[in-house]
């Protein structure tokens, strides 16, 4: 899935809202009618039992065990396996393909061409064979004549700009506007400013590279097609294979009990997934297609790369009056991403100008990554503000409180239903000890050749969930209990999410509740994206355990023959409110369920009037080497605004892992390709660097618990994404904060460290 | 010849291709075809050149007997011919740790290791750590201190602290960083799982 459609998927409704059409980009932003008000969030979260304390995992044993099954474990009877013959060529005439050779080989037992005419990057599928086994079809790939008439092609977005470079789509200019925004005079606006600051911030291209290459296990059992995916999209899956396959729907089945990874490169339907089934329909043989390390470097997607030019305006108090923004996006066959959402939206300001453009190269396309466009959007616009900071001589953090908003666009827009940024801040600040920065950048002690500085940057992210997610809680006469839905865990903790809620409403253990996901068959829920996962799920659960415990209640009330508003919940049983002595035990109310009962259960909508949003600020302290370049995180704190927390052990897994992926992709990840053969040189896991343990410090996580008053019925909202977007940047900042200059592209290898420890000796 | 010339001498193939490729590919039908079925000299002698070798080993306790190909590695045999999927196929190529299992209590990347050099081995998957359905201390403290995320390459960092453990009962942070640098996970989790490692290390020593 592409980032545009990923983030139509992420804003929910917010069609409604949309604050960046580009009919609307021309226009100013339609004001409300009537503003409502900021809605007041209780002080203090409710007491619960369970939620927002830490649960272990409902299927911790499973993982940890190696019983726990993921669709690369998966072993079908008579079960063959499929493999995918790749272009070389970066762009290519293919001629012909000859499966005869290959189809001639024992023990292969279907072959299929997938690909006419041209390919336009090197690992493009050309054909596909199905044989008994592994080795088999990687020597009957080797047997596959194909006839290809290599053309020109262009890898580098520099050069793919330039009028004579070849072009990458037929009849279609290498560059695209993707975005346009405009609200206020950015004129009038850096005329008005007593200062003004320019740069331009680069981010390279990370690749998802999740633990668990892509692949799918299709079975066809007569009509019907089940296949095993390793997919964050089980009902999109569903949906795209009926499609590709020209079966109804209604014929198909997709299973993912466990996913090594994802990361939003499997969000959509893969090509594999089709290989398999279409192999697996020729030979009437299960098909296992799964990617190998190398076919993951190219063929499923990265995060695009940028290069931000900012502008930005303040009066000497810091009061903000314009930002500026171009950006170029290279996502190689598809669109780059709009990283405006950050500049646009996070701080007050009237006047803002975006423009933003993509090139196409021979490259694979691009896919969403965790928090598209923000990470790379907040990178840019909290390395200008940094720099504007030190341009006014004024805290970084201080800086950004001034300009502090409690509505989106930057003032000018809907107040946001909760917004806990502000106690980000404060409880960050406190954590790291931010008083201890450097009060200009580069003018701390220097301790040999190291120097330390510290670094904060903002997050905002959407995380609201999808109206209309369904679960269903099932009660048995045994008194066991279900909670189903089709939704996938992709390793947040989903399950036991769905078992805290279930348990604390209906006054149960999380390890009581039989939790069931991860099948296209089960009621509907969005896919794992987008951090709606929680806010879709969680309260769907909710709504279906209250309509099975008002049944329970029920139940209880003609057993102790009282009115069921006087029925109360205790210790597995039910009481009479008036008469506490009158009690019946659980086990008895649910043997007059005479037959297993279904409670259906809904996410509701959310009131229009308002921006639905998720906050953060990440606060880093790191060393740097000036001698050599390194850089080492020491410590990090990352404050999160997400709402009410399910599951404090398994948010805090979340919190870790998003600055971890962002220390990483500041630091070490970048996709680097050969402008002479149009493929990438690292694509592995030893020359495509991903941070360590040697590399990654104790990371703090905050919650600041602000539960939101309207957004569902828990006041839950995303945290996968918010975790992700500032970690770059933070890190960023406070090299920045160490050695006096910033560093203004990611990943800040050592030589871009020296780089930009010469333009500063030199005062360019 | 010394190590570095010998290595050169390969023509730009390197070893595990070499060891994948031999009665696989093209490689395969080049080299062992002429030399089926005759010795070759070695540092140890001389050996003879087979495809496929009947091995023994004793797999999480259990003695096994299995026929495997002379370039089939550890993984694809624990993997494919005995259903033990603990170990994970990550990378192939011994970059990750999430193929990572005990030969003779020693941990290895299985992916790195052929199913041949098993032979007469004790070999130790993650399947084989709890014992009549109680968690070794390692697991248990994964789970307690939510030391995984996906879950897709905690066998691999389970049985590397197991073994680690082993070896350094009260380590130092820094030591376990150390110990794990071996082991990738990319949904992040190092510094919790820090606190995983940290945490069987005292019930290991209190039991």
């Amino acid at each position: 899935m592409n980032s545009k459609d990923y983030m139509a998927e992420a804003r929910g409704d917010a069609a409604k809202r949309a604050d960046k059409t580009p009919q609307q980009a021309k226009a100013p932003a339609a004001k409300p009618q009537t503003p409502p008000a900021a809605p007041k969030a209780p002080d203090k979260a409710p007491d619960y039992r369970l939620i927002g304390r830490p649960t272990r995992r409902v299927d911790g044993r499973e993982i940890v065990t190696g019983r726990a099954r993921f669709t690369q474990d998966v072993k079908l009877r008579g079960m063959l396996v499929g493999k995918v013959l790749r272009s070389p060529y970066a762009a290519a005439e293919v001629a012909a393909v000859d499966l005869a050779p290959a189809l001639a080989l024992p023990g292969v037992k279907a072959a299929l061409k997938l690909a006419e005419g041209k390919v336009r990057y090197a690992g493009q599928q050309v054909a596909a064979v199905a044989a008994v086994d592994e080795r088999t079809a990687e020597k009957a790939l080797g047997l596959v004549k194909v006839d290809y008439r290599p053309l020109p092609y262009v890898v580098d977005p520099d050069r793919a700009r330039d009028a004579a470079a070849p072009q990458v789509r037929d009849g279609r200019p290498n560059v695209e506007r993707i975005n346009e925004y405009a609200r206020g005079d950015v004129e009038k606006g850096l005329a008005e400013a007593d200062v003004v600051v320019e740069g331009t911030y680069r981010t390279g291209i990370e690749i998802h590279h999740p633990t668990e290459p892509h692949g799918s296990v299709v079975a066809w059992e007569g009509e019907h097609v089940v296949a095993y995916d390793s997919t964050q999209n089980i009902h999109g899956v569903r949906d795209g294979l009926a499609r590709a396959l020209k079966v109804p729907a209604a014929n198909v089945t997709v299973v993912k009990d466990y996913m090594g990874g994802g990361f939003g490169s499997k969000l959509g339907l893969n090509e594999q997934t089709v290989v398999a089934a279409n192999l697996a329909r020729m030979s009437g043989r299960p098909v296992k297609v799964m990617n190998t390390r190398q076919e993951n470097a190219v063929c499923v997607g990265y995060r695009p790369s940028s290069r931000q030019t900012y502008k930005v305006g303040a009066r000497k108090d810091g009061t903000l009056v314009a930002f500026q923004l171009t950006n170029l996006a290279c996502g190689g066959l598809g669109p780059g991403d709009d990283v405006a959402e950050p500049v646009v939206d996070v701080y007050r300001c009237e006047n803002v100008k975006v423009f933003e453009e993509t090139v196409f190269t021979n490259t694979g396309a691009s896919r969403a990554m965790r928090a598209p466009g923000h990470t790379q959007g907040a990178f840019g616009l909290e390395g200008v503000m940094d720099e504007l900071a030190a341009a006014l001589d004024m805290d970084p953090l201080e800086l950004r409180r001034r300009n502090y908003t409690t509505k989106n666009l930057g003032g000018t827009g809907l107040p946001y239903s909760s917004k806990g940024l502000d106690r980000c801040y404060e409880a960050g600040a406190k954590a790291i000890g931010w008083e201890r920065r450097n009060r200009r950048p580069g003018e701390g002690a220097a301790d040999g050749p190291r120097r330390r500085g510290l670094g904060v940057a903002t997050s905002i992210w959407f995380g609201a969930g999808v109206p209309g997610t369904l679960a269903d809680i099932v009660l048995y006469p045994d008194g066991s209990v279900e909670v189903v839905c089709g939704t996938q865990d992709i390793g947040t903790g989903t399950r036991t999410h769905m078992a805290v809620v279930a348990a604390e409403t209906l006054g149960l253990e999380p390890k009581d509740i039989t939790v069931k996901l991860g099948n296209s068959d089960y009621p509907w829920a969005p896919l794992s994206g987008g951090s709606l996962t929680t806010p879709s799920v969680a309260p769907a659960v909710r709504d279906a355990a209250l309509k099975a415990l008002r049944r329970l209640e029920a139940l209880a009330a003609a057993r102790l023959k009282v009115e069921a508003a006087d029925v109360a919940m205790g210790e597995r049983k039910f009481a009479s409110k008036s008469d506490p002595a009158k009690s019946v035990a659980f086990a008895d109310v649910y043997r007059d369920l005479r037959r297993e009962s279904v409670f259906h259960g809904e996410r509701g909508g959310m009131p229009d009037g308002y921006a639905y949003n998720t906050f953060g600020a990440h606060f880093a302290e790191v060393e740097v080497d000036v001698e050599t370049g390194a850089v080492r995180v020491l410590r990090y704190v990352a404050a999160q605004d997400s709402g009410q927390v399910i599951n404090r052990l398994t948010a805090e897994s979340q919190v870790v892992g998003g600055v971890t992926q962002g220390l990483s992709a500041g630091l070490f990840e970048e996709r680097v390709m050969d402008d002479a053969t149009g493929n990438p040189v690292n694509a592995n896991l030893r020359d495509y660097k991903i941070a360590t343990s040697l590399d990654v410090p104790e990371i703090t996580p905050v919650f600041v618990d602000v539960v939101d008053p309207v957004i569902n019925n828990l006041g839950t909202k995303g945290l996968g994404e918010p975790a992700r977007v500032p970690a770059s940047a933070a890190v960023a900042n406070a090299v920045y904060n160490a050695i006096g200059v910033h560093v203004r592209e990611i990943p800040m290898t050592p030589p871009r460290v020296l780089e930009a420890l010469r333009r500063k000796e030199s005062g360019s | 010849m010394d190590k570095k010339a010998r290595k050169s001498a390969s023509g730009g193939v390197s070893r595990r291709d070499f060891i994948k490729g031999v009665g696989g590919g093209a490689l395969g039908t080049a080299v062992l075809a002429p030399l089926r079925g005759q010795a070759i000299a070695t540092k140890k002698g001389r050996v003879p050149v087979y495809e496929r070798k009947t091995v023994t080993m004793t797999v999480n306790g259990k003695e096994t007997t299995l026929s495997v190909e002379a370039n089939e590695t550890l993984l694809d045999a624990l993997r494919d011919r005995l259903d033990l999927t603990g170990a994970k196929k990550v990378c192939d190529r011994g970059e990750c740790g999430g193929c990572t299992v005990l030969l003779d209590g020693a941990p290895v990347y299985a992916c790195m290791t052929l199913a041949v050099r098993a032979d007469g081995k004790s070999v130790g998957t993650v399947e084989g750590l709890a014992e009549g359905g109680k968690l070794h201390p390692v697991q248990e403290a994964f789970v307690e201190e939510d030391g995984y995320q996906c879950g897709f390459c905690t066998p691999g960092f389970v049985v590397t602290t197991s073994a680690f453990l082993e070896r350094n009962p009260a380590p130092s942070l820094d030591e376990i960083k150390q110990a794990l640098s071996g082991n990738l996970c990319r949904c992040g989790n190092y510094a919790k799982i820090y606190g995983a490692v940290a945490s069987a290390a005292k019930k290991m020593k209190g039991a």
